[in-house]
């Protein structure tokens, strides 16, 4: 029966890395992920009915362990099916958070079981302790940062400075480092050190997260997800169980991947993110924000006129077009456009929503075809043939100080050159600035008329009136 | 000393370890940016796997505190599992959708 349990563990092994391939290919990518879900239900399964430990015997406790996946599974699914498209990112983070809270738990298990069990600390003795302590740290590292990630996209925290945050992170750090190398060396011993390391390491998850800003919260999250892959993995460690150590080392590694291409495409390096918030640190940069002067405001009705009337129209939809829900909406308005023989197209920034594609998955979930979201690069020769730009809670992402102002924080990000258009029409809630915290110069230009007001209400608005054009 | 000696009694393990790194590099290096989001998903949906731990330990535990963090444990792995897929495969429906 054990041969079995192998044999299965390298199939789902072999699934998590065909799952993964096949999710980066957007034909494949549904199938992949049910794979590497086969997969992982067989390895389950397998382990609770196949699993022997070095003396032969079963595991125990069944009831308990299928009346913890029943609960699981429910709550799991229910979140997962009720969560809204917008909301996606923090669900993301909220399951990685459980997977990291999950490895930290083994951690204690095992270590109280250590306690139990040896009196006499051997090599191998050490070498679990590393990788307990190693799944701990991580664990409740990602766990803590996780829950952190979600509360803030939730809204339900702010961001937080504290003074000397570096320090105290660098510390914290530290800390732990020196903590742990005792602990291994048995110099400090007992359960007082090692819930202590627990603590600092939760304290550190917190930290770490709370100061970085909303528009970086992805590459975290995406960090925090590669984190939890490594945790995972010391599990495999633990056990020698070789499908928990692939899953993990291959999410570690792919996920770093994906979090260095995420800041890549905000032209930010890692350490940059981690470091340096622009969030807070930028807002005092606006001040010399150089291309000040008056803004045009412009009504409904003109600006429909204006679209009806343009041969080809440009959306480029930013997360304020998301938290309004307006993406139906917005759908809508391409439609009646495109009847009355506009060309119409959706500009999609790398970074355009919460998270890279994140717009894509919004758009498509109103049926906008795929063939009208064009990718920044092939967008951007576009726009001087095109006659309007309709910027619906975008900011950042078309400030032309990207391109023109070495001071600007965001100097050298990839812009979606709109300025290039004959007209610009930004829809906006107020002259608050983005993310970022600086000024737009394109709202100061003279082609650029801004319409104050709620994405959905507007556009809906603007809908009604190309109507009775 | 010791930590040689780990090494070398774990140097089938270390090997795979690197071969791993390299296959993750490798498999989603030429991901386009539209499923960074979904990969991402995906990925943590692949690191739940950490619950097959918790099934080891909820199963070999005694005594009501490891019997509690246990069920707890395998909880929240299953979360992590059901949740990640569940979500990813609710963002690729909409990609297909369209065509």
């Amino acid at each position: 029966m054990e041969h079995i349990l192998v044999l299965i563990y390298l199939i789902a092994s072999v699934t998590f890395m065909l799952g993964l391939k096949m999710l980066s290919k957007p034909d494949t990518a549904q199938r992949g992920n049910l794979i590497a879900g086969l997969g992982m239900t067989l390895a389950i399964f397998a382990t609770i009915f196949l699993y022997r430990d070095g003396q032969g015997n079963h595991l125990g406790n069944l009831v308990w362990i299928f009346a913890a996946l029943f609960v699981g599974t429910v709550i799991g699914y229910i979140m997962a099916k009720k969560v809204q498209m917008t909301a996606m990112p923090q669900m993301v983070s909220f399951f990685n958070g459980m997977g990291g809270a999950c490895a930290a738990l083994i951690s204690i298990i095992e270590y109280n079981h250590m306690l139990h069990m040896t009196e006499a600390v051997d090599i191998m003795d050490s070498g679990k302790m590393i990788i307990i302590l190693a799944g701990l740290i991580i664990g409740s590292v990602s766990f803590a940062g996780s829950m952190i990630a979600y509360g803030k996209l939730e809204g339900k925290i702010n961001d937080f400075n504290l003074p000397a945050q570096q320090v105290i992170n660098i510390g914290l750090v530290l800390g732990i480092a020196v903590l742990s190398g005792l602990f291994v060396m048995d110099i400090v011993t007992g359960p007082f050190w090692f819930y202590l390391i627990l603590t600092l390491s939760i304290f550190y998850g917190l930290l770490f997260v709370f100061p970085i800003g909303g528009a970086d919260m992805p590459v975290v999250i995406s960090l925090l997800n590669s984190f939890t892959g490594v945790a995972a993995a010391c599990g495999g460690f633990l056990y020698d169980n070789y499908v928990m150590l692939i899953g993990g080392i291959l999410v570690g590694s792919a996920g770093t991947i994906l979090t260095v291409a995420m800041c890549k495409a905000m032209n930010r390096s890692l350490l940059n993110v981690l470091v340096g918030n622009f969030g807070g640190g930028g807002a005092s940069v606006s001040s010399d924000g150089g291309a000040q002067g008056s803004t045009k405001e412009i009504t409904r009705s003109d600006a429909a006129i204006l679209m009806k009337y343009a041969s080809k129209v440009v959306i480029v939809p930013g997360y304020g077009l998301a938290v309004a829900q307006a993406q139906h909406i917005c759908h809508e308005l391409e439609n009646l456009l495109e009847e009355g023989g506009v060309i119409v197209k959706y500009a999609i920034h790398p970074v355009a929503g919460r998270m890279p594609g994140h717009m894509n998955v919004l758009l498509a979930e109103s049926n906008v075809s795929y063939d009208k979201l064009v990718e920044m690069e092939d967008i951007n020769p576009e726009f001087n043939t095109t006659d309007v730009v309709l910027v619906v809670g975008a900011n950042d992402v078309v400030n032309p100080a990207a391109k023109t102002d070495p001071s600007s924080p965001i100097y050298g990000m990839p812009i979606l050159e709109v300025e290039q258009a004959k007209n610009v029409i930004v829809m906006k809630r107020s002259m608050k600035a983005g993310y970022a915290g600086i000024d737009n110069a394109l709202f100061y230009q003279p082609k650029t008329f801004m319409l104050f007001g709620d994405a959905k209400d507007t556009l809906t608005k603007l809908v009604s009136e190309v109507k009775s054009l | 000393m010791g930590v040689l000696e780990f090494i070398h009694q774990n140097i089938d393990i270390i090997y795979l370890v690197i071969l791993m790194i390299f296959v993750g590099i490798e498999l989603i290096s030429h991901v386009p940016s539209v499923l960074h989001t979904p990969l991402m998903s995906g990925a943590n949906a692949i690191h739940g796997v950490v619950i097959i731990g918790a099934i080891i330990v909820m199963g070999q535990a005694e005594g009501v505190l490891s019997l509690i963090l246990g069920f707890i444990a395998v909880i929240l792995g299953t979360l992590n599992v059901v949740g990640g897929f569940v979500v990813t495969d609710r963002m690729l429906e909409m990609f297909k959708k369209k065509k």
